[in-house]
């Protein structure tokens, strides 16, 4: 699998990624590497930097230092507009789907909107007929296109918000804790959707969570991160089953689904 | 797949448009603000023409003539004034005045404040701060003060007092939209638009106008009454509105001498300025409520349609 992993083009290479918020260190010299087709899933308590990195990397948040290279090209190196155009490639979705849609904006507009900005994409006539075929791919009926927001559940909204993320065919898709604002039956649909267009539609992901169980079900590499380092990355089955780091351990344990199913395991062997 | 047989309508401005009006009419008292406004704009673009001669036309035998009496006709049915010039027909020629002025100037003032104030609020750094002093020092010079330095100088006409009445009230503009840019640019659709690759020009008209946009129409329709006031206390002053020029307020100044003798010379007019801030207030209510799609689900029965049509 390494091998395979190895074989495969780099979609994301961050290298030695810094953030400073004054005194505090929010990421410390981050390194990592994402290669075409692969979930990687970013752990670690809250407070530890999950969040911070994705938004660094989208430059949302300006980096202290470090590259971010996007096939080849140094984000960090980009003028304003070069940023925008890039732009089309990295798409996020946002953890919490009730602050993340304009409240005065349509289904219709929102997923119409990126179009807006990047026009090559869909001609304006196209807007109808693509919308209606990415509500279809999102599982949402026809007639939420002339809904607000407002009108919907939280589940509802985030699939909105994933498919105005797909109206651009993201090369690479950062997930911020996609579902944690959800409930739990919510929670699983969501997921099953995700991963059904990755499948389809393949892209490259970032996954951030806190979900552990989760992260072991979906994800090819796992990050642990602690106090805005990684404290330790590989396979995830590798993490999961021997965890080398004293605090991914800790995580493990303190996860209520893994905890004991880890420990049972190991009395197996 | 089926997508190719999928087709969808967008939806249209039209039909929200309709469903507000179908709400307007549905709320009796925003109804009936809309209509005495509609009411006073015609009366005052089609009647003040008219009346114009006959507002000016004095009749010292009929000083202080009573109202209430169809004696000599309509236009002295709210009596007439110390000149014995009719009350009716100064109020309907007064009004254009009053509402081409405190409108123009809201207008103004609202445009430019706004525009300034999310910019101001978006961007930040040093426009922002410059902004907001020179906003501070038009705060601190009263704005009656103001306004009659720059009138006593300048000459005073229609288009000065507008445009100084303008300057006096863009801090309130300036400092609400400004306030709430702030607390909206922080919200995470904003910076969702940003992943999406906006500018800062797209952001601001998109996504922070159409929220900051009720809240100053709100205080729009509050400062026409102020305004109006404003305007009267200038004429007042004697370097507003000049004879024959004449709005409410000038009616009202002008009354107040006779008070005593003749309480409809300055009731009318007043009468007039407050049944038209009542109805802005109320009307301006309205619009900010059912412009929130949250608050319009709870008043319009549109709500319940779209419930309906929910599987």
């Amino acid at each position: 699998m390494a091998a395979d992993t190895m074989a495969r083009t780099s979609v994301l290479k961050v290298e030695k990624l810094t953030k400073h918020f004054g005194q505090v260190t929010a990421l410390d010299a981050i390194d990592f590497e994402v290669a075409e087709g692969e979930i990687l899933a970013v752990v670690g308590e809250s407070g530890s930097g999950k969040s911070t990195l994705a938004r660094t990397i989208l430059r949302l948040l300006d980096a202290s230092s470090g590259r971010i290279l996007y096939r080849g090209k140094d984000l960090l190196g980009l003028s304003a507009g070069g940023m925008r155009a890039t732009r089309r490639h990295i798409q996020m979705i946002f953890q919490d789907p009730y602050a993340s849609l304009h409240p005065r904006r349509t289904v219709f507009e929102l997923v119409s909107e990126p179009w807006r900005v990047h026009a090559s994409v869909a001609p304006r006539r196209e807007w109808p007929h693509r919308v209606a075929a990415l509500l279809e791919q999102v599982g949402l009926p026809q007639s939420y296109a002339s809904l607000y927001p407002a009108r919907l559940s939280g589940g509802e909204r985030q699939r909105v918000a994933i498919a105005r993320a797909l109206a651009l065919r993201p090369d690479l898709l950062i997930l911020d804790e996609p579902v944690s604002a959800l409930d739990v039956s919510i929670q699983a649909q969501v997921i099953k959707l995700l991963m059904t267009l990755q499948q389809e539609i393949g892209f490259t992901s970032i996954f951030i969570s806190h979900d552990l169980a989760l992260v072991r079900l979906i994800a090819d590499k796992v990050i642990v991160m602690n106090r805005g380092r990684i404290v330790e990355q590989g396979p995830t089955q590798a993490i999961f089953d021997y965890p080398r780091d004293d605090y991914t351990r800790l995580l493990l344990a303190s996860s209520p689904e893994l905890g004991e199913e880890t420990t049972a395991e190991k009395q197996e062997a | 797949m089926a997508t190719q047989s999928l087709t969808l309508t967008p939806p249209r401005r039209r039909i929200a448009a309709d469903s507000r009006l179908g709400l307007l009419l549905r709320s009796p008292v925003a109804l009936l603000s809309a209509l005495v406004l509609v009411f006073l704009l015609l009366v005052a673009v089609i009647g003040a023409p008219l009346l114009q001669d006959l507002a000016n036309t004095q009749n010292l035998r009929l000083r202080f003539f009573h109202p209430f009496s169809l004696e000599r006709g309509w236009a002295y049915v709210l009596g007439a004034d110390a000149l014995g010039r009719p009350m009716l027909a100064q109020l309907i020629v007064g009004a254009r005045t009053s509402f081409l002025v405190a409108g123009a100037t809201v207008a103004l003032a609202a445009t430019i404040g706004t525009t300034l104030g999310m910019v101001s609020g978006y961007i930040g750094g040093v426009m922002d701060a410059a902004l907001m002093r020179i906003s501070d020092i038009i705060v601190t010079v009263p704005s009656l003060l103001l306004a009659l330095s720059v009138l006593f100088v300048l000459e005073p006409s229609i288009v000065n007092l507008i445009l100084v009445l303008a300057v006096a009230r863009l801090p309130i503009y300036l400092r609400v939209s400004r306030a709430q840019t702030l607390e909206i640019r922080e919200r995470v659709f904003v910076e969702a638009s940003r992943a999406l690759g906006k500018g800062a020009g797209s952001i601001i008209w998109r996504d922070i106008r159409p929220l900051v946009v009720p809240t100053v129409m709100t205080v729009a329709m509050l400062e026409i009454a102020s305004v109006m006031l404003a305007a009267a206390g200038l004429s007042f002053l004697g370097v507003g509105l000049q004879r024959p020029d004449v709005d409410w307020g000038t009616i009202v100044s002008e009354g107040r001498e006779y008070l005593t003798r003749a309480w409809w010379a300055t009731v009318f007019p007043g009468l007039a300025i407050l049944i038209t801030a009542l109805a802005a207030n109320l009307l301006s209510n309205w619009m900010r409520a059912s412009g929130d799609p949250l608050q319009a689900a709870v008043m319009g029965a549109t709500a319940s349609r779209e419930e309906a049509a929910r599987p």
